[in-house]
């Protein structure tokens, strides 16, 4: 165990002294909003450097959606500063701010077509027709939707009208990407081929993403690093070894991934199902399997410990000696103590 | 083949559920068209008794009467002037407030929104006379502007309630997706929520528009026969001779606008964008 904490600080250090090198490209500074009903997010300070993709991952309510969308211009910020590039953004309007934003849906105008949507923002900027064609094209090469301009909104799939809103936001080279669940109202296989989607633009332009999901899978997947939020404060920020390695606090430990959460004397152990193994020899504790599950190239195994229930992901060949009812030791291997109380 | 039209042979090939329809349509048929084919038939009767079912004699002679009247036109072009202001007026101040309405949470919204039933409720007779009162005091009576007011208020109801639901179902991330690309909120309003609020609009103003050109009560009683729009003169006509044809005949030419207006935004009117301007939330 205090291997692996070494282990992480070490990994802390040296994203640290990488970052010193990179441009800052957002940095929030003390930010707070308050709602009328109590409810918002304070005292936020973030540094996201250039080519990041950074996301913010959260429970519904916990003032993701509220961070991005005062960064967009969308709210306004009760106290602090938000700077892009080393400017004070807060007092600009959403239409004089280098961001560009892709909402959840309902991001295109139905009464235009695809051309008119990627256009609109071109236009705007007096950007010259023939530049506009060119640009359009190739973004639309650059998000596959080649050939569809004189299409309506209404005549593609939704994980196609994502893709235009991604690539309308892109056509304005934007300072910083805003991306507010742009995935979560897709199927779960155009999701995972939108994230794979999203991480080739960013590295090919080398954008900088910021990222809203409550999709603890979506972010693992796609992030540099994660910011996990709980009741409008930061938990943890981190890679996504960091945070799921090291979790910082229960609610992490718990909302990223699967965990068993062990008692021991005055602390809780947080062990993942992958570190919980199963053992001939002497274990850490013992356990009644209560179910045995074939999950394809691995077996999920489900034992009573005590009065608690744990997960194991155990290998076929282990997986296969496993009854209902069969007692096993079990072996504690990677995890994290936190304080009983907490 | 005309064995078919046999009842007996007809509702034995189709079915007692299907038969039953049948007969429940075709009463229906009757009882909607029958008055409008009666109507169409009548303003083509030269001669008409009333034993006879059909005309004794058909002809243009009632037409021709109509058309001979010199109020005729002078109305034509008092309907429009007074239609088309009414339905411009409007516009200018219900598209507002619709849009106040839809996107605003303030207090006494909902008083706002159903204090237009009011007017629709209480009998119209006693709302004008009321008014006309006032209007004498303001020296409005006999003139467009009273007529017009009267016309306004009839309209009100459709004209805030079918464009407030219009706007609200524009989505919020669809007006914030265009301030994120650079358009300030006036460009916003103009490019993006007026347009995808159009349908909503247009079917409220078709409305304003017809119910202005058919309004006859009101004008009649504010307009103190200065302002003899198409329904007031028809009433005059009538009441002038015992002939019914021209009712029939001012009734054809008073479907003609409607009908043209009715075809050309057939796309739009709907029993849904109707239904739409009467949720409350």
């Amino acid at each position: 165990m205090t291997n692996t904490m070494a282990g992480g600080t070490a990994v802390e250090e040296k994203t640290e002294a990488a970052a010193e090198n990179r441009k800052v490209k957002l940095e929030i500074k003390d930010m707070a909003k308050k709602y009328d009903n109590g409810d918002g997010v304070e005292h936020i300070n973030l540094k996201v450097y250039e080519g990041e993709i950074v996301t913010f991952l959260g429970p519904s309510g916990c003032g993701k959606s509220t961070i991005l969308r005062a960064i967009g211009g969308f709210a306004d910020v009760t106290s602090g500063d938000i700077l892009i590039d080393g400017k004070s953004i807060v007092n600009l309007a959403p239409e004089n701010r280098p961001t560009a934003m892709v909402f959840q849906s309902y991001n295109l105008w139905p009464h235009m077509t695809i051309y008119e949507n990627l256009a609109f923002g071109l236009k705007l900027r007096k950007i010259p027709k023939k530049t506009i064609d060119e640009d359009i094209k190739k973004m639309l090469a650059l998000v596959s939707m080649s050939g569809t301009e004189k299409k309506y909104p209404s005549q593609l799939s939704g994980g196609q009208q994502q893709r235009i809103a991604i690539a309308r936001s892109l056509l304005l080279k934007p300072s910083l990407l805003l991306l507010d669940e742009p995935f979560s109202a897709l199927d779960a296989k155009i999701r995972q081929q939108m994230r794979e989607e999203l991480k080739r633009i960013q590295s090919e332009l080398g954008i900088t993403v910021i990222f809203v999901t409550h999709d603890q899978e979506e972010a693992m997947a796609i992030s540099h690093r994660i910011v996990v939020m709980n009741k409008g404060k930061f938990d943890q920020v981190g890679t996504p070894d960091e945070i799921y390695d090291n979790p910082a606090t229960l609610h992490v430990a718990s909302f990223i991934g699967e965990m068993n959460f062990i008692k021991q004397n005055e602390t809780t152990l947080a062990v993942r199902p992958e570190d919980l193994t199963v053992t001939e020899g002497q274990g850490d504790m013992e356990g009644t399997v209560s179910t045995v599950m074939l999950m394809g190239h691995y077996v999920l195994m489900t034992a009573k410990v005590g009065d608690d229930m744990v997960k194991c992901f155990v290998n076929r060949e282990i997986g296969n000696k496993l009854e209902e009812g069969k007692i096993v030791n079990l072996k504690i291997g990677k995890h994290t103590q936190f304080p009983m109380s907490a | 083949m005309f064995k078919m039209l046999n009842p007996r042979r007809f509702y034995h090939a189709v079915g007692r559920r299907k038969f039953l329809e049948f007969i429940l349509l075709a009463v229906f048929i009757l009882f909607f068209y029958g008055p409008l084919l009666n109507m169409l038939m009548l303003a083509f009767a030269n001669e008409y008794t009333v034993p006879n079912v059909l005309p004794t004699e058909w002809g243009f002679d009632w037409w021709r009467y109509v058309f001979g009247q010199d109020s005729l036109v002078s109305s034509m072009i008092q309907s429009f002037v007074v239609a088309i202001t009414t339905t411009v007026i409007s516009m200018i101040f219900c598209i507002p407030a619709a849009y106040s309405i839809a996107r605003f949470k303030y207090r006494g919204r909902k008083v706002f929104m159903l204090s237009f039933l009011l007017t629709n409720a209480f009998p119209k007779l006693g709302i004008y006379t009321s008014i006309a009162v006032l209007f004498y005091r303001y020296g409005l009576m006999g003139t467009y502007p009273g007529v017009i007011i009267i016309h306004m208020i009839n309209s009100m109801m459709f004209m805030v309630w079918l464009p407030s639901s219009a706007f609200r179902n524009v989505h919020r991330q669809q007006e914030e997706a265009a301030r994120d690309v650079g358009a300030g909120p006036v460009r916003t309003f103009f490019k993006v929520t007026l347009p995808m609020a159009m349908p909503g609009i247009a079917v409220a103003t078709l409305y304003t528009f017809l119910g202005s050109m058919e309004e006859a009560q009101g004008t009649m009683l504010v307009g103190l026969a200065q302002i003899q729009t198409m329904p007031v003169a028809m009433y005059g006509i009538v009441l002038d001779s015992s002939a019914v044809q021209i009712g029939a005949v001012f009734a054809l030419l008073l479907i003609i606008p409607s009908a043209v207006l009715i075809f050309a935004m057939r796309k739009f009117i709907g029993p849904e964008a109707i239904a739409g301007g009467f949720k409350m939330n």
